[in-house]
């Protein structure tokens, strides 16, 4: 009789696998990845070390000792305060309680502040508290605290913001119009980030974490590469993180460019590259997850891509493994056992430099 | 027990608990990379890379550094002061305590 593991789908729900399942969902998942990214293939060792890593028969698995990593977090406190029917939990605290839960009780390596709404254009009106916030936490913490927000380009757009919508535009077909608008959303989206900034700095942040650069395409990218721009050169010694939302950074506007590279289009491997040269100290990089495909493929697809982009990566990579990111399968509270095989996977077979 | 922390559990350093704080600052500070961090730190504590993660060894040397300590020993160095001695012990400065120096200066 031939044995089954228990394994996962992109959805979370169980399934049960044998190892020649496992084996040519991975190699599936990795063909997929060296497919759209050019980028070269896993080698055999490493492909038994994943079906090793996901056939294990404990439900929770770790690293190697010694092989440990920092780990650093996307939307800080707000996943004990906030609770926006995802991803927080609605523990009536403040965000100083969060940060020092995280420091002294969860073990973790490094903290996040942040806004309830999590992007930065809503953090101006009330900047004065988070500087307080900021403070206050600074005083009684020792981690390295960041203060992190998502560009979300989008806010910058009607009916939210002063810049057309580049979508109504497009289905119109006023494609230099379209392009005009985003390139006037990325220069007000790198002014506040970069104010914003200041002002934490001012209140002793350690420096600032870019949550889902790109979310709003290639336009969301070029705000934020040249915000991260700006802040290293007024602040030398800022810690600047530098988080993807997705593999592909999608060419909404199609001609940006950052050092003369094209930024629509790029994969992990080459957001790494501009990411460096535009003075980040960590970059992100995300593999979306599919929910109709196993754990087995969508690990073999996210492993494949994050090991080129810690290859070409001339700074630390703290790959993203939040729900439907990084291997982890997209929902609300993933299970431990398959978020436990991703991160293993991630830092014994793709080699990052943290999470 | 959510997600996070079965990261943490699975592949951390343990934050204050061992020394993930201090590589995660050199990763950040100068861009070093994993394992150039680990031997940065585990040299200026004189301990070998396996250390850093190892609770039982870094908990008297947080101590007995007053780098900050999860628990409340009374009199020990704890949030600003404890970053002032994490400034001497890697040799690199730390905005918050610029912030303070100013402040008191």
């Amino acid at each position: 009789m031939t044995t089954e593991y228990t394994t996962r789908m992109g959805d979370g729900q169980r399934i049960f696998m044998t190892r020649e399942q496992i084996l040519a969902d991975l190699k599936e998942g990795m063909a997929d990845a060296t497919d759209l990214g050019e980028i070269p293939d896993l080698s055999e060792d490493e492909l038994d070390k994943l079906v090793d890593i996901i056939a294990m028969p404990a439900r929770m698995v770790g690293v190697e000792p010694g092989k440990e990593v920092p780990v650093t977090h996307d939307i800080g406190t707000i996943r004990i305060d906030g609770d926006q029917g995802n991803s927080g939990v609605g523990i009536p605290s403040s965000r100083l309680v969060g940060v020092m839960m995280h420091e002294r009780a969860f073990g973790a390596d490094t903290m996040e502040l942040g806004h309830i709404d999590y992007s930065y254009k809503p953090v101006k009106p009330v900047i004065s508290n988070e500087q307080q916030t900021m403070e206050v936490c600074q005083q009684n913490t020792i981690v390295p605290l960041l203060y992190g927000a998502m560009p979300n380009l989008g806010l910058y757009y009607t009916p939210d913001g002063p810049f057309e919508n580049p979508g109504d535009l497009m289905k119109a077909f006023k494609i230099d119009e379209a392009r005009a608008s985003i390139e006037g959303a990325a220069k007000h989206a790198t002014r506040d980030i970069t104010w914003i900034m200041q002002k934490m700095m001012a209140s002793g942040a350690d420096g600032i974490n870019f949550d889902t650069i790109g979310a709003a395409g290639d336009g969301d990218m070029f705000a934020s590469l040249h915000a991260i721009e700006a802040l290293r050169k007024e602040f030398p010694d800022i810690y600047i993180e530098a988080g993807m939302a997705g593999e592909l950074t999608l060419g909404l506007h199609g001609d940006l460019q950052y050092d003369g590279k094209v930024l629509a289009g790029m994969w992990p491997h080459q957001q790494a590259e501009v990411v460096s040269k535009a003075g980040a100290n960590i970059f992100g990089p995300v593999v979306n997850t599919n929910t109709s495909r196993s754990a087995a493929w969508n690990l073999g697809r996210a492993v494949t891509f994050v090991k080129a982009a810690v290859k070409a990566s001339s700074i630390p990579c703290h790959v993203n493994m939040g729900m439907g990111v990084g291997g982890i399968p997209m929902f609300e509270t993933p299970t431990i056992d398959a978020v436990s095989r991703a991160s293993k996977a991630m830092v014994e077979v793709a080699g990052v430099d943290g999470i | 027990m959510g997600m996070p922390i079965a990261h943490i559990m699975t592949s951390g350093m343990s934050g204050i608990r061992a020394a993930g704080d201090l590589v995660a600052r050199m990763e950040f500070s100068k861009s070093m990379r994993i394992g150039e961090a680990k031997e940065y730190v585990a040299k200026k504590l004189d301990v070998s890379t396996i250390d850093l993660s190892d609770e039982y060894v870094m908990r008297e040397i947080r101590e007995d550094l007053g780098i900050g300590v999860i628990t409340s020993v009374a009199g020990a160095p704890k949030g600003i002061a404890a970053k002032m001695n994490i400034e001497k012990l890697l040799d690199i400065k730390i905005n918050s305590c610029e912030r303070f120096r100013k402040q008191i200066a």
